[in-house]
């Protein structure tokens, strides 16, 4: 058991630092490491800008999406390389925030489904951030329920007409192109009816319409498709397969360990390192450091779980569904560490003008932020259904429309 | 980097299993529940011959000199399977100590006895209600001699020898406080067992009268031997927690998918699926932890007592949690003395305490990660 490198890993690590340290937008550094959830932004400059610049400018040097092949603008590097990186770019790593799901769930889907010359057409912008992908599976029929979508795909000819409605699409407003799983046959049950295409966003028909979120920010949208063309040739999988082809998607998105979820403990442990509590700092208080050794073992039980995790891929293991626990496990935590912040500083934990942003500010952009963790990619209560079925090995829940024709579903409610 | 344990330690680990299955099953331990042995002597001699008392025991003093990631995988199934056994109170304790602080000649003494199974040790630490502390320490030390009285005391009716923390100062400096190794056999002490939480594993009131006591390491490092001696051991209990945990887990896995309520097994309902998915939870974030604990352990690193804290507090919610929600899975049954739910119940809530309670290891850790962040 040990934390070292191996020689190759080292020579690895040393290049990546150096080139790091040459490359990197250094101005943004300090913003960047003490921005938390719900809070990446930068003060007189767009971040989406910087974020493009940081992000051709690695895949210039060789450093964008590290495990692709690189002749679809990758690197070819092992998945412990990937990691190394991730550690190295450090708060340089936050501003991929708006290509995650490009890089962890759409490219990968191109990668197993498309033709070969579309992947080396789309995937190298796409791993250099020049073009941005979105992923249009969520329906205000299906969300965890996915294969309840309604979006319809007819063929006519060469090309596919889209007509539906999409939501919660993160980044569609910024998106060039978009993964989009579609109901190409009503008459079967609802998982085997399903067709998955790529599109451009740009196309005749698809109008996005961001969507205002709890708090306060614009990050997902409505999407709708009004006799949108696809061609055929942008067909992903075989037709009617789209559930497969969706889960390989879901699938690649548990690859993305390593990068370290946000818990909310070291901003809450500077906190109480100086808050004062009635003349003392509130970290000698007993109950203030009960609070925080619970929390402080479930961050280090994440990040220790996650090292366990790249063990086993260095090792040429593949990541299975226990990493589902980081999500699950960070989503509420969060949750809580931000309520208990601003519960220390009694009333005035309400108020986040100016003057108080310092203190309070960073606590309500988590506790605002928070609840979206909990439902995006999957809601805690769908993570523990996948940790008791998948890794427990418990029985499926009951699904009373499994092999129901989706026209004979019965519906109620949205949509 | 491998943050894991090697083939052969896991290998060991297995071989370790498959021995407790055979020598220690349930009944077993219900044996020295039940009040009918004291602990499962053959048990502990067939421990001693498998090589697993003295793992972490170099080898000049007749351990197996592997170390102590081996002790590791073996603590967790010593706690998988409820081992009726002085382990923790022999190895993990008393060995520990005398490693950290023994003179060459106690070591010679004691180590092989420890190895070989002939002698069972313990540590002598509380008086009463209470946390571990310099000032919880009374026992006086005068001319070679201690007068007092220390309980529980871990195993201390079985002990052969015990480590014993007296104070030896009065300037209320941690400084105060020194080590003895008593002879259980010598006269001075008297030992009277106690009953329990948890009978599987027993405790003591050990009464000390002019009973004669060589000192263990010098004069006045008492306190400092002891922390070291908590924090490797917290490490170590930890371990046998997660294993609790897991089997507890697997408990209530196995019994969710055999029991049929409503025409289904009542593992596919999802209340009590989502209580196994958060047990499984708890139980990996305390493994890994351990893990941390264990790396920190065997290289005797700088952040040991950081590591050994958020162990012993992962594991010990971890093994608490799945204990009690094995029991709910259950219903009834889990409620009955005939089912083995209640054993995993009381050792997660003894070894809870047994080394300081849960909320003395928060603010140990708490404490650590201040001075940590403070360098
Ligand atoms: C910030 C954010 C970003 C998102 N980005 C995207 C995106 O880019 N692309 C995209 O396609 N989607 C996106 N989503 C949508 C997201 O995937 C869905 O919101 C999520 O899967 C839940 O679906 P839902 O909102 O329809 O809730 P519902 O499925 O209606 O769930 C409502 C409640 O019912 C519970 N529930 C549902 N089914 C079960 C079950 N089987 N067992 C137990 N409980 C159940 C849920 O846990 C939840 O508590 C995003 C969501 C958020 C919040």
């Amino acid at each position: 058991m040990n934390f070292d490198d191996t020689p190759q890993e080292a020579a690895f690590r040393a290049e990546a630092k150096a080139w790091i340290a040459a490359n990197a937008p250094k101005q943004y550094e300090e913003e960047l490491r003490k921005s938390s959830l719900g809070r990446t932004q930068l003060k007189g400059a767009n971040i989406l800008e910087v974020a493009k610049a940081w992000q051709k400018k690695k895949a210039d040097a060789g450093w964008a999406c590290l495990h692709w092949p690189k002749e679809y603008g990758g690197r070819g590097a092992s998945p412990i390389e990937r990691v190394i990186w991730q550690q190295e770019e450090g708060p340089f790593g936050k501003l991929s925030g708006m290509f995650i799901i490009g890089h962890g769930m759409c490219g990968p889907t191109m990668m197993a489904f498309a033709g070969e010359d579309q992947k080396r057409k789309y995937l190298p912008p796409l791993a250099s951030g020049e073009k941005i992908w979105c992923q249009l599976f969520s329906e205000p029929a299906g969300g965890s329920d996915v294969a309840g979508l309604r979006t319809r795909a007819e063929r006519k000819g060469d090309d596919w007409i889209i007509n539906g409605q999409k939501i919660w699409t993160s980044g569609a407003h910024y998106s060039d192109y978009g993964i989009l799983l579609t109901r190409t046959d009503p008459n079967v049950a609802k998982h085997k009816g399903l067709t998955m295409f790529f599109l451009d966003m740009k196309s005749l028909g698809v109008e996005v319409k961001p969507i205002k979120q709890a708090n306060g920010a614009s990050d997902f949208n409505e999407v709708y498709f009004t006799d949108v063309k696809i061609p055929d040739s942008q067909r992903l999988g075989a037709v009617n397969d789209g559930w497969n082809v969706s889960l390989t998607t879901l699938m690649n998105e548990r690859m993305s360990i390593g990068a370290g979820v946000s818990t909310g403990f070291p901003e809450l442990f500077e906190f109480c390192n100086s808050l004062m509590l009635d003349d003392c700092p509130a970290i000698e208080d007993r109950n203030v450091r009960s609070k925080l050794a619970n929390w402080a073992v479930k961050a280090s039980g994440l990040k220790y779980t996650s090292m366990r995790a790249i063990s086993a891929l260095s090792k040429g293991e593949r990541p299975g569904p226990e990493n589902s626990i980081g999500k699950l496990v960070a989503g509420s935590m969060i949750q809580d560490v931000a309520a208990y912040a601003l519960d220390l500083q009694g009333a005035a934990g309400v108020l986040s003008g100016p003057e108080d942003a310092e203190a309070t500010g960073k606590f309500q952009a988590m506790l605002l932020r928070a609840p979206g963790t909990r439902v995006e990619g999957g809601t805690d209560e769908i993570m523990r259904n996948i940790i008791a079925e998948r890794v427990l090995g418990l029985p499926g829940d009951i699904r009373v429309d499994k092999d129901v024709p989706f026209n004979k579903i019965p519906t109620r409610g949205r949509g | 980097m491998n943050f894991d344990f090697s083939d052969e330690q896991k290998q060991m680990r297995d071989e370790a299993r498959k021995f407790l299955a055979e020598k220690c099953p349930p009944k077993a331990v219900r044996t020295v529940l039940d009040g009918k042995a004291s602990y499962d002597k053959d048990l502990w001699q067939g421990l001693a011959e498998m090589g697993f008392l003295g793992v972490a025991i170099p080898e000049e003093f007749g351990g197996a000199g592997a170390g102590h990631l081996e002790l590791c995988v073996i603590s967790e199934e010593m706690g998988r399977a409820l081992a009726p056994v002085p382990f923790s109170s022999t190895v993990y304790l008393a060995a520990e100590a005398i490693l950290i602080a023994g003179s060459d000649a106690q070591k010679k003494k004691w180590l092989p006895a420890i190895a070989s199974g002939s002698a069972i040790g313990t540590l002598a630490l509380f008086e009463g209600k209470g946390n571990p502390s310099p000032e919880a320490i009374n026992l006086s030390a005068a001319g070679g001699t201690l007068n007092g009285v220390k309980k529980p005391v871990p195993d201390g009716a079985i002990a052969d020898f015990a480590i014993v923390a007296a104070r030896t100062g009065s300037t209320g400096r941690d400084s105060d406080i020194s080590l003895f190794l008593v002879d259980m056999k010598a006269g001075g002490v008297e030992a009277k067992a106690l009953t329990s939480l948890d009978p599987s594993r027993g405790q003591a009131e050990l009464t000390f009268k002019n009973c004669k006591a060589e000192p263990l390491g010098a004069a006045g490092e008492g306190w400092s031997v002891l922390s070291q001696v908590l924090d490797r051991a917290a490490v170590l209990m930890a371990f046998e927690q997660v294993g609790g945990a897991d089997r507890a887990l697997e408990m209530g896995r196995d019994y969710a998918l055999d029991r049929i309520a409503f025409g289904r097994p009542i593992g596919s309902f999802q209340a009590v699926k989502h209580m196994l998915a958060d047990m499984y939870v708890s139980a990996t974030l305390a493994r890994s932890n351990c893990y941390y604990g264990a790396w920190a352990l065997s290289t005797n690193a700088s952040e040991l007592p950081e590591a050994a804290a958020a162990a012993r507090i992962s594991a010990t919610q971890a093994f608490q949690h799945c204990a009690k929600n094995n029991i709910q899975v259950h219903g009834g049954m889990g409620f009955t003395w005939e089912f083995d739910c209640h054993m995993y119940y009381r050792r997660a809530n003894a070894t809870a305490l047994g080394l300081g309670s849960l909320s003395y290891w928060e603010d140990a850790l708490i404490d650590r990660m201040r001075k940590r962040n403070a360098a």
